[in-house]
């Protein structure tokens, strides 16, 4: 528990299960690469990814790069971590709505994922802020993926 | 659709353990412990039991398990629905629609465990780790408490919503559980105390948060043609409707509970309207659970929650929606971090008319018991079960 309001130190990165269906996930984070599934069929982009489309039951599915780029959905503030993170507290962990390219996902909003906003105040942050992907490497040699304003 | 199970089912027994520790019991021990309690509430015993319903408290095979342990030996239906928290809930559905079809007349429900005194938590945790999302979310320290808290500020950004009025929810709780003498938490508190509590995870402070506790439920849930034998029929089942809610391939919206689904389909099954119901047990793992539900069964517009519950809104017995008047897993007990089991037996205590005198609702027929498993932010059970008060 800490009340105090100093910036976070770096984060751990414990290690992703790296299931085969999101192996191209996984990969591309080791290049610094935010690359998303899609499904061949109908087009929806695939979050979390899977090779399977929960939209239309494909299991056709392909991989393109998103920037990178997005804003904050939400955000919550944990005064003590578990496991991993038991000293890490404060840290930031936020849903971030992904910017897609053009002429991917139509005219909707990207996926909100699950990540931790990094290199920034906690108490600074505010739902709509525009953040940018970094990526933290684990000691296997994927990455994860966290945002910091852009 | 032709089936329904309005009026297919009664509770005829009810029991919560009345211990919030219990060191020198067993986890099947104390599920050993409610069952009875509950069959004897009925007035029945577990020879007469040929329906068995538990969820992921229960320890090794489920049902299999449990069933050798408590004898019962008659058994023509089992269930063992894993929806959290929310899973006794639907259970008692569960329970009457079996019962409808003629499956079964008497069916027992159990819910026990011990995670203050050690054991293990509830089902499900072995399993975690091959999940397929798990990878995407609990390598960023994610828990239920960030989950909530993620829901919170989504909504407080939407709609205005303060930790003020948050904080009247668990005022409300306190103010009943002074009441309760084996509440975990018996001390009345003020809103300031609430927004003076420890932040545990901003925006949520530690008394937005429910607590933790030892201890146990059960339910007997009986034919109509059972409970014409027993001294008292028990309250009649009217409907019930469940849903569950994840994060729909990324679009999760944290503003709303899968209650938006479930809710309406108890209310058609039991014929009435959200204006129908006298007294309602919402679940309340986290102050923004409750809030958060009460919009999205109807007793406010969406968005609206903030303003419901203050100025004594939820408090017993002359509130707008008098709730939780046990104390609720806020203050009274969360028994091996799962609400859902309480929220039906104060529910059915409170249509027999046997809520302590100082929250009991006048002339309450209607009650509404509702349960939410699993986390708001990311993916959950929702379970409604409406219930009216004895012919």
């Amino acid at each position: 528990m800490s009340d105090a309001r100093d910036t976070p130190g770096p984060l751990p990165t414990p290690e992703p299960w790296v299931h085969a269906d999101a192996k191209p996930f996984w990969d591309a984070t080791a290049e610094g690469r935010l690359c998303l599934p899609r499904c061949t069929d109908c087009g929806a982009v695939i979050w979390y990814p899977r090779g399977f489309c929960p939209t239309c039951s494909s299991f056709a599915v392909e991989w393109f790069d998103a920037p990178g780029t997005g804003e904050v959905y939400s955000f919550s503030i944990p005064r003590r971590g578990q496991g991993a993170y038991r000293d890490a507290a404060p840290y930031v962990v936020a849903y971030v709505e992904l910017d897609l390219p053009d002429g991917i996902g139509g005219d909707g909003p990207g996926p909100r994922v699950m990540t931790n906003l990094v290199d920034c105040d906690p108490w600074s942050v505010s739902v709509g802020d525009r953040v940018r992907a970094v990526f933290h490497p684990t000691e296997r040699g994927v990455a994860l993926v966290r945002f910091r304003p852009a | 659709m032709t089936g329904t199970i309005r009026g297919a089912a009664h509770i005829a027994g009810a029991f919560e353990h009345p211990l919030r520790t219990i060191p020198d019991r067993t986890t099947p021990q104390i599920h050993a412990e409610v069952a009875v309690g509950a069959l004897a509430d009925a007035g029945l015993s577990m020879r007469d039991v040929d329906a068995y319903f538990c969820a992921g408290d229960a320890p090794g095979f489920g049902p299999l398990s449990m069933a050798e342990y408590l004898g019962l030996d008659r058994l023509a239906y089992v269930d063992s629905t894993e929806i959290g928290g929310s899973s006794y809930v639907a259970h008692v559905g569960h329970a009457a629609a079996a019962i409808a079809a003629g499956k079964c007349h008497v069916a027992l429900i159990t819910l026990a465990g011990k995670p203050r005194t050690g054991g293990s938590g509830p089902g499900g945790s072995g399993r975690v780790g091959d999940s397929p999302e798990f990878s995407f979310e609990v390598p960023f320290g994610t828990s239920v408490l960030s989950n909530y808290a993620l829901a919170a500020t989504r909504h407080m950004h939407e709609f205005g919503t303060t930790s003020a009025q948050l904080a009247e929810i668990k005022v409300a709780a306190s103010t009943h559980a002074q009441h309760n003498p084996h509440a975990f938490l018996r001390d009345v508190v003020t809103v300031d105390e609430v927004l003076e509590s420890p932040l545990v995870c901003d925006p949520l402070h530690r008394l937005d948060s429910c607590v933790i506790t030892d201890g146990g439920g059960a339910l007997v849930v009986v034919s109509p043609e059972v409970a014409r034998t027993l001294d008292r029929p028990g309250p009649v089942v009217l409907g019930h409707g469940e849903a569950p809610k994840h994060t729909g391939n990324g679009r999760i919206d944290l503003t709303h509970t899968g209650a938006v689904w479930s809710g309406p389909r108890a209310f058609d099954e039991a014929g009435v309207t959200p204006a129908d119901i006298d007294y309602a047990s919402i679940y309340d793992s986290f102050t923004i659970t409750v809030l958060q539900t009460i919009e999205d069964l109807g007793f406010c517009a969406k968005g609206e929650g903030g303003r419901f519950v203050a100025d004594g809104g939820l408090q017993a017995p002359h509130g707008r929606l008098p709730f939780n008047t046990d104390g609720g897993g806020l203050c009274n007990n969360h028994p091996t971090n799962r609400g859902g089991i309480t929220k039906v037996i104060e529910a059915v205590r409170q249509l027999r008319g046997e809520a302590h005198p100082a929250v009991q609702v006048p002339d309450c027929d209607i009650a509404l018991a509702h349960g939410t498993g699993g986390s708001l932010g990311t993916r959950h059970g929702s379970a409604t079960l409406i219930l009216g008060r004895e012919a």
